[in-house]
């Protein structure tokens, strides 16, 4: 009876699951579906869900009227690139916070997420002034360093969390057999630290990537990225959803094809610690 | 000959001869619309007779533009040689000396052949600061089938009672068809361009000649109380959200018996590929209340240029070719006439062949010649814009209004407290911004 009981809830807890990664999923289905169908198709009420004359004109399209490549490598160097930069700047940070506390160590870490709570826009005029008069105005590098500020935070939150349940006795008993700052934290920390660390790169990368604010606001047409790839197929005035269908799918079919084979890293580091 | 002389005349014979590909680069701000990205299609033609202009574009959404290009021009940042621009913020950025004059287009250019009524909203003191690519107003479109079956006929000029009387006729809700289609969804370029457009034909304006909005006047409750009145009886369920898109799914697919909206749209709903109904769609002037002016907006995408721009005789050239009557001949050769942009050139509509090809020219000259964006109202006001009001307060004001309407039309308020909201949000951005006291 228990057995059966266990099964049953098993099965349940197993519909709920399938029901809601079915409906998170959705959405991005249904522009994948949208992106092979004609316009007339793609506004076509009621919808129709697979019984349609696929085709894939829409890729044709927006494949010679976008440079795919370019938009592509952009958005590449920037989320890799800023991740890297933020992972630089942030585990020697977290390392100190973590193992090194001084007084206002709790201060300084809530105030750096609070700079997260301003909304993007309120900073757009200074940030774009100072962008013009550096020279750094649709350029990848300029790209780069705002996105790493933007998620430095969170970088620095997330090691945080991830070095304060590693015990501070490895460290000293690797500092007693007398290892130094450097080997400390590159041969002891970083390797105990690796999932959190992977999983905090890919976490970035996927917000870098998607980040649409300043790359919109900062680019024009040489270090633009793929969210101004589909900013361009939008538009109030006009039948664009098949093609925008195809240019998001474009967008989004890197990392999601990313994010489904690290799925596993980016899951154990996100629930590291969850766990007491 | 020393090495060092022979190696510098080498170098100065190679970067004579690489010039060619140190070609100036224009930088080309534009909109995802039909017709700017025939134009991309088409700069071949610029290009050849033109080989030391190189052309690169960024093409935006409308909304991510208007922030882009704003941003940009503001703070002098220079990312772009050629803006698109609307008619709304050309008389607005001419004033703030934002822009270079359009002056020494080619002799061949022919501005008087400009339609007055575009050409006029884009001159600040006699000098056109932007050039027309394409134009537009809004009209009646509707089907014809339909208003047959309800024995009723549309008059080419209607008044707002007989869209009425047809929208009753029309509406057969179990069947899915309602008989008008408005837009909802707020927002200044949204249901704000149908409702001013619409206020401004029932004697109503967003200000006085002091400034003071008028949304507590008698005009502007008739015209949100007719506008329900209009959709909560024929239109659409859901129609808060409805944008141009939207109306445009539900009339192409046989869903609205009318439709007031832009008349760009003329050429979607009337193609066969895309739409059910294109062969019983037919165009009327957007309705009026017997006070002298009629519902309809006046807009158009330009190309303009921003001072400070280091590449002006290069642009200059560019938008000559780009809104030139050989850019049309052009377009028609490659595309056919009914796909050339609208509503910029009188010679467009003296052109038989253009007539023949888009059955709805008429109509759509005839509503780009009915509105007049420097009296858009009944009373006289201290503004310029038909469905706009342009001054840089507008945007903001402009969509909170709209939300009040929209929340209106959702069920949320009734009319009368939308109205009451707009009047306050309008006063007190109106007296921060210093127009009154």
């Amino acid at each position: 009876m228990a057995r059966n009981v266990s099964n049953t809830r098993k099965a349940l807890v197993t519909a709920v699951a399938w029901t809601i990664g079915i409906l998170i999923f959705f959405p991005i289905l249904w522009t994948i579906l949208t992106s092979f169908k004609t316009e007339a198709e793609a506004i076509a009420s009621p919808p129709s869900f697979l019984f349609f004359d696929w085709t894939v004109e829409n890729y044709v399209e927006v494949n010679s009227r976008s440079n795919y490549p370019l938009h592509f490598m952009n958005s590449v160097i920037i989320s890799i690139g800023s991740t890297l930069l933020g992972l630089l700047i942030a585990i020697p940070a977290a390392w100190s916070m973590a193992f090194v506390p001084a007084k206002r160590t709790k201060d300084i870490l809530m105030w750096m997420l609070s700079t997260k709570m301003l909304p993007p826009v309120g900073v757009l005029i200074p940030i774009y002034l100072l962008f013009r008069d550096f020279g750094l105005l649709d350029t990848r590098i300029g790209l780069v360093v705002v996105l790493t500020l933007i998620n430095l935070p969170i970088i620095v939150w997330m090691l945080y969390t991830y070095f304060k349940e590693i015990p501070g006795e490895i460290l000293e008993a690797a500092r007693m057999d007398g290892a130094g700052l450097w080997d400390e934290v590159v041969h002891v920390l970083t390797p105990m630290a690796i999932p959190g660390i992977a999983s905090t790169l890919l976490l970035n990368v996927i917000l870098s990537w998607n980040e649409a604010f300043w790359t919109l606001n900062l680019t024009a047409a040489k270090a633009a990225p793929l969210t101004a790839f589909i900013a361009s197929y939008s538009s109030p005035e006009g039948l664009f959803y098949a093609k925008l269908s195809a240019a998001s799918t474009l967008a989004i079919a890197p990392i999601l094809i990313l994010g489904w084979f690290s799925q596993k890293q980016l899951v154990r580091g996100l629930t590291f610690g969850a766990v007491k | 000959m020393t090495f060092f002389a022979r190696a510098l005349m080498g170098a100065t014979a190679l970067t004579l001869a690489a010039s060619p590909a140190l070609a100036e680069k224009l930088t080309i701000a534009t909109v995802n619309n039909g017709d700017m990205i025939r134009m991309q299609k088409l700069t071949d033609d610029f290009t050849s007779a033109n080989p030391d202009i190189e052309l690169e574009w960024v093409t935006l959404e409308e909304n991510v533009l208007r922030q882009r290009v704003t941003t940009d021009i503001a703070t002098k940042g220079g990312q772009y040689d050629i803006m698109t621009i609307g008619t709304y913020e050309a008389p607005i950025w001419a004033k703030q000396g934002w822009l270079v004059a359009l002056e020494g287009l080619g002799d061949d250019y022919d501005a008087d052949d400009l339609l007055p009524a575009i050409r006029g909203g884009l001159t600040v003191d006699g000098k056109l600061y932007a050039a027309p690519f394409y134009g537009e107003s809004s009209m009646v479109m509707y089907r014809k089938d339909l208003m047959e079956k309800a024995g009723l006929e549309m008059p080419d000029a209607p008044t707002w009672d007989q869209i009425k009387e047809a929208a009753a006729a029309m509406t057969d809700k179990d069947n899915e068809v309602y008989g008008i289609c408005l837009r909802g969804k707020a927002g200044w370029g949204e249901n704000m361009a149908f409702l001013s457009a619409m206020a401004n034909s029932y004697g109503a304006k967003w200000f006085d000649m002091d400034w003071k909005p008028q949304f507590d006047g008698e005009a502007w409750k008739a015209t949100l109380t007719d506008y329900l009145d209009l959709m909560n009886n024929y239109g659409p369920p859901g129609a808060s959200s409805n944008g141009f898109n939207e109306n445009l799914s539900l009339f192409q697919t046989g869903k609205c018996g009318m439709w007031i909206d832009a008349t760009v749209a003329a050429s979607f709903v009337t193609n066969a590929d895309d739409s059910q109904v294109a062969d019983q769609v037919g165009f009327a002037l957007a309705p009026d209340k017997g006070l002298g002016k009629r519902g309809n907006w006046l807009w158009a995408w330009n190309l303009a240029i921003p001072a400070g721009s280091q590449k002006v005789d290069a642009a200059k050239k560019f938008i000559a070719w780009a809104t030139s009557k050989d850019y049309l001949s052009l377009v028609a050769e490659n595309e056919g006439w009914a796909n050339v942009p609208p509503g910029t050139r009188t010679s467009l509509y003296e052109n038989q062949a253009y007539l023949d090809a888009a059955p709805f020219a008429k109509m759509t000259l005839e509503s780009i010649n009915a509105a007049d964006p420097q009296s858009p109202t009944v009373d006289e006001v201290p503004y310029v814009g038909v469905q706009f009001v342009a001054i840089p307060e507008f945007q903001g004001i402009g969509t909170a209004v709209g939300q009040q309407f929209s929340a209106a039309l959702a069920g949320s308020i009734t009319t009368e407290q939308a109205l009451a909201n707009a009047q306050n949000v309008t006063e007190r951005t109106m007296k921060k911004a210093g127009y009154i006291k």
